[in-house]
């Protein structure tokens, strides 16, 4: 068992120092121009609709060559040139201080600095043009969204947030599972004897699983994305996968929008496309699909209106364009019916456990 | 069959103005009131002026019958007293008794024309309450003369009922009470408005006003320069009528036509004056006296025809001047920018003019918008003002597009045409009649004006746009240098204020055109954003291509040539810009 245990590749701790020589380097070279007396600016991917494009290899969507100056000599660019600078110096202050923040956080923390956004927003922006500029994720420089999901399952990490550094934890000692927080996002991936992640659309089939003992039936990390995963939670799945190698198996509600779920966390969001890190090409989607409603005669409800739009719009992504995704999704606009994962109970509470989810499991290794 | 028998018979001058009263401003009893004090204000300005005195004016109206409960119209007394020379107690009763009817053939400038002001003023109290007036002079040989007297309409003669000499103290000056029926309630701010722009143009004196409700309204004196008193003149060939030549040929004491011609008229000479008798035909060696009315007639006809007489010079007007003109603009309308504009003299048909203008901007004085104020010979107008030439022109003529004058902003246009015969359209002195030679002199000052003022204006655009740069640089780069020496570790701050300083000129020498994206979220793709900027650059540069185009004084060509250099400074820093770009491609690997 000892002998299965995968350990972390890529330290936090070394993703951690190259964001701060990053910092570092973006202050040096204001620095210099100011003192030369040149106007310092910025220049970063522009992520406007058009520079989004999908990127065959990566099986993600990535920004494309059109790229933005932000200069302080510009009488418009100014505002929100100071406004990142500020950014990047308060991020600078949370690594070193090992403090994190949520985007509200930032939004108020501005104004003890002379920095006026007007609105969250505007704060919020600002946050994504720092990603950008640095080509990192905002949890990397310790910005936390509100939204948490949780994981559950023999993972052995060690802490290097502030006041916890070197103490270990397994996740298997809770069985309400782990906040996906700041402190696990940062923290060091020791050792696992798993051998796949199961992520979850739901917080009910997530109690479930660990109630049923999943972990140790499958050997599985069990994640629960809480509806559409938060970025901490895709960087932790990312990690989980590149870094244990375990591969990653997702489970959505039957309908559109659960298809999507897994879709990114597979190959990440347009609103993510100039990060890198949060996307598990290898992911599967395992269920619940259109072709399971009638295969297993699950309880269905009508799509509405806007969910059959939304097939219409998936249907001119690239992403879509083959495989799994492209069958399910016609089957979901030939049925026009959904199923949730807890229709499942219909044949029993663990049947979706024990019968389903092997079933799946094994299914996947064609996929 | 009756016969009905129409009798004809004379009627004195002071009947003549007593029966058309109403021609003069004495059409009811608000706008009498108003004509009777500005009347007095002015004779008593034209003394002191010719006496070259500073004047001190005190103007009180207080209604004859304490009972405040009286409905306007009522009896008011009205009085003006001045500093000025005095009037000879010889003369007195007769200066204001009596509409003079003579020969006024000596020309200068001066408020009263016609010599009629202040008796009308006189005759019309009389007629409506039926009291005497008051007057008192002293001529400043420490006696004061004190007469109270009427007017004999019929016999055009005063009628003094009651004289005191008593000690004056040193003072000279006169002042005049008179009892008439008026309306203070409407007239008040007409005389209010009148006493504040005569402020405006007499900065040189004093005028205390109490009126009728006991507020005392002090317009103070913020200079001691006064204009230079004008010079009588005789009478310019081109101003001359038959009526006129006919009396100055009745009076003349010369022997011949060719001496007739030199004393008689403006800037005519023997040598003019033998090439004029020439030219018309005329016996130089003729006795004047003797010419015959038809012959007089061709004799105008010829003074009108011939060309080569000299032009009337100015000495006889005296326009207020510039640094007079803006004192007065400066104290009463407390605008932030002042442009004055005086003409050089000129003349229509004989009669010497000069026209200054000028225009106060902004202060809170002035309401928004344009105000006139027009003045002649020192007179402020203010009836009929869309009839006056200066509206006409302000109206229609003026393109304020072109002096980028905005409509709101508060804007005063002052417009003094000075003349030893002010065009005025009626007797009521009230508005300009359109004469070309003063239309096109008032087009110019105020087109001189308003140029002042538009460099002004764009000089403070310009300033304000560089105020604002400067102000929006003195917020934000101490921040990014507090910011950037804490994300560098460097101990000290950047050298960051000599940008600052070197930008002041306002010159950006990276703005839009390189760079294509100002908002940090962005919905439109930069490879679109480029040609909008572009656009957004160019837009106004046309803008003002096309407004230079307008100007008459900035060729056309010269404004391509320099479109054409930006465009290839821009093009330039493109390619600057792309190379920068990729090198920071590579940065970020």
């Amino acid at each position: 068992m000892k002998n299965n245990k995968r350990h972390s590749k890529i330290s936090a701790s070394v993703r951690k120092e190259e964001l701060m020589k990053a910092l570092h380097e973006m202050g040096d070279s204001m620095y210099e121009k100011l003192d030369k007396g040149v106007f310092p600016e910025v220049v970063f991917p522009s992520r406007s609709v058009r520079n989004i494009v999908y990127d065959e290899k990566l099986l993600q969507y990535v920004l494309g060559d059109s790229r933005v100056k932000r200069s302080s000599q510009n009488i418009k660019h100014i505002r929100p040139f100071t406004q990142l600078v500020w950014l990047a110096h308060f991020a600078n202050q949370l690594v070193k201080q090992g403090k994190t923040s949520t985007l509200r956080d930032v939004y108020y923390s501005a104004q003890a600095y002379n920095i006026d956004f007007k609105d969250q927003p505007e704060s919020d922006d600002i946050i994504t043009d720092l990603e950008a500029t640095l080509c990192r994720a905002r949890e990397e420089f310790s910005i936390y969204p509100e939204e948490r999901s949780a994981i559950f399952g023999d993972l052995t990490i060690e802490y290097t947030v502030k006041g916890y550094e070197g103490r270990k934890l397994n996740l298997d000692s809770h069985p309400d599972g782990y906040l996906i927080g700041p402190s696990l996002s940062t923290a060091e991936l020791v050792e696992t004897s798993a051998e796949m992640v199961i992520a979850v659309e739901k917080g009910g089939l997530f109690s479930r699983f660990v109630e049923e003992k999943v972990h140790e039936k499958y050997k599985a990390i069990i994640i629960d994305t809480a509806g559409q995963p938060p970025r901490s939670t895709r960087y932790m799945l990312k990690r989980l996968n590149r870094d244990l190698n375990l591969p990653v198996y997702i489970l959505t509600d039957g309908d559109v929008y659960g298809e999507h779920i897994a879709m990114v966390i597979v190959s990440g969001s347009a609103n993510a496309a100039h990060l890198r890190d949060l996307t598990v090409p290898t992911a599967k989607w395992i269920g619940v699909w259109g072709s399971d409603i009638t295969k297993y005669k699950l309880p269905s409800d009508p799509m509405n209106e806007q969910a059959i739009k939304r097939i219409y719009e998936l249907r001119k992504d690239p992403r879509y364009r083959k495989g799994i995704w492209q069958k399910e999704l016609e089957v979901f606009l030939k049925l026009k019916r959904k199923s949730e994962l807890e229709a499942f109970a219909k044949y029993g509470l663990t049947a979706i456990v024990d019968k389903y989810l092997p079933e799946k499991l094994e299914y996947a290794k064609s996929l | 069959m009756s016969k009905k028998q129409v009798s004809f018979s004379e009627i004195s001058p002071s009947e003549f103005f007593y029966r058309n009263r109403d021609l003069a401003g004495f059409s009811n009893p608000s706008r009498s009131l108003y004509s009777a004090m500005r009347e007095l204000v002015e004779n008593s300005l034209d003394a002191c002026e010719m006496a070259g005195i500073l004047p001190d004016i005190f103007i009180r109206i207080t209604p004859l019958d304490s009972d405040e409960s009286k409905q306007d119209p009522k009896p008011y007394v009205l009085r003006v007293q001045d500093n000025g020379p005095g009037i000879d107690p010889k003369n007195l009763s007769y200066a204001f008794g009596r509409v003079f009817y003579g020969s006024k053939f000596k020309l200068r400038q001066a408020r009263g024309m016609f010599g009629m002001g202040g008796t009308m003023s006189i005759l019309y109290g009389q007629i409506t309450t039926n009291r005497p007036v008051k007057l008192m002079s002293a001529i400043g040989d420490g006696k004061a003369v004190q007469i109270q007297m009427m007017i004999d309409i019929r016999k055009n003669a005063p009628i003094v009922m009651d004289k005191q000499v008593v000690p004056a103290e040193g003072i000279s000056g006169t002042s005049v009470e008179v009892t008439m029926e008026g309306d203070y309630f409407r007239a008040a701010s007409k005389i209010q408005e009148y006493l504040r722009q005569t402020a405006v143009i007499t900065p040189y004196a004093n005028l205390v006003f109490i009126d009728a409700l006991g507020r005392q309204f002090f317009y103070e004196r913020v200079t001691k320069e006064m204009p230079v008193p004008p010079d009588e003149t005789l009478p310019h060939p081109y101003g001359i009528d038959v009526e006129a030549l006919r009396r100055l040929l009745q009076d003349s004491e010369e022997a011949t036509l060719l001496k007739f011609m030199q004393q008689n008229f403006h800037r005519v000479g023997e040598n003019t004056a033998r090439r004029f008798l020439e030219f018309s035909g005329f016996d130089a060696n003729m006795n004047p006296k003797s010419m015959e009315t038809l012959q007089a007639v061709s004799l105008v006809e010829a003074l009108h025809k011939y060309d080569n007489f000299l032009k009337p010079d100015a000495s006889c007007l005296s326009p207020i001047g510039k640094d007079i003109l803006k004192k007065g603009i400066e104290k009463e309308l407390k605008p932030e920018f002042i442009a004055i504009s005086v003409r050089p003299p000129s003349a229509y048909s004989g009669f010497p003019f000069i026209v200054e203008v000028g225009i106060a901007y902004g202060g809170k004085v002035l309401p928004q918008g344009l105000s006139l104020l027009r003045f002649a010979n020192r007179i402020p107008l203010l009836y009929d003002e869309g009839s006056d030439i200066s509206f006409r022109i302000l109206d229609q003529d003026i393109d304020w597009r072109h002096y980028k004058v905005r409509t709101e902003a508060p804007l005063g246009v002052i417009t003094h045409v000075c003349s030893t015969k002010v065009p005025y359209k009626t007797v009521g002195k009230e508005y300009l009649a359109d004469r070309p030679e003063i239309e096109r002199e008032l087009k110019n000052a105020l087109r001189d004006a308003l140029r002042q003022l538009q460099t002004y204006l764009s000089r403070q655009g310009s300033m304000a746009a560089v105020q604002r740069k400067i102000g929006i640089y003195s917020k934000y780069l101490p921040l990014i240098a507090q910011f950037v020496t804490d994300l560098s570790g460097a101990k000290n701050l950047p050298k960051y204020q000599q940008l600052l300083d070197s930008d002041s000129d306002g010159e950006d020498k990276t703005a839009e055109p390189i760079d294509p994206v100002g908002k940090p979220p962005s919905d439109e793709p930069p490879a679109d954003k480029a040609p909008a900027a572009k656009k957004k650059t160019t837009k106004p540069k046309a803008k003002t291509t096309a407004a230079t185009k307008k100007k008459k004084d900035a060729p056309p060509v010269e404004t391509i040539k320099v479109e054409g250099q930006k465009k290839a400074q821009v093009e330039k820093k493109k390619v600057k810009q792309d190379e920068k770009q990729q090198t920071t491609f590579e940065d970020f690997g």
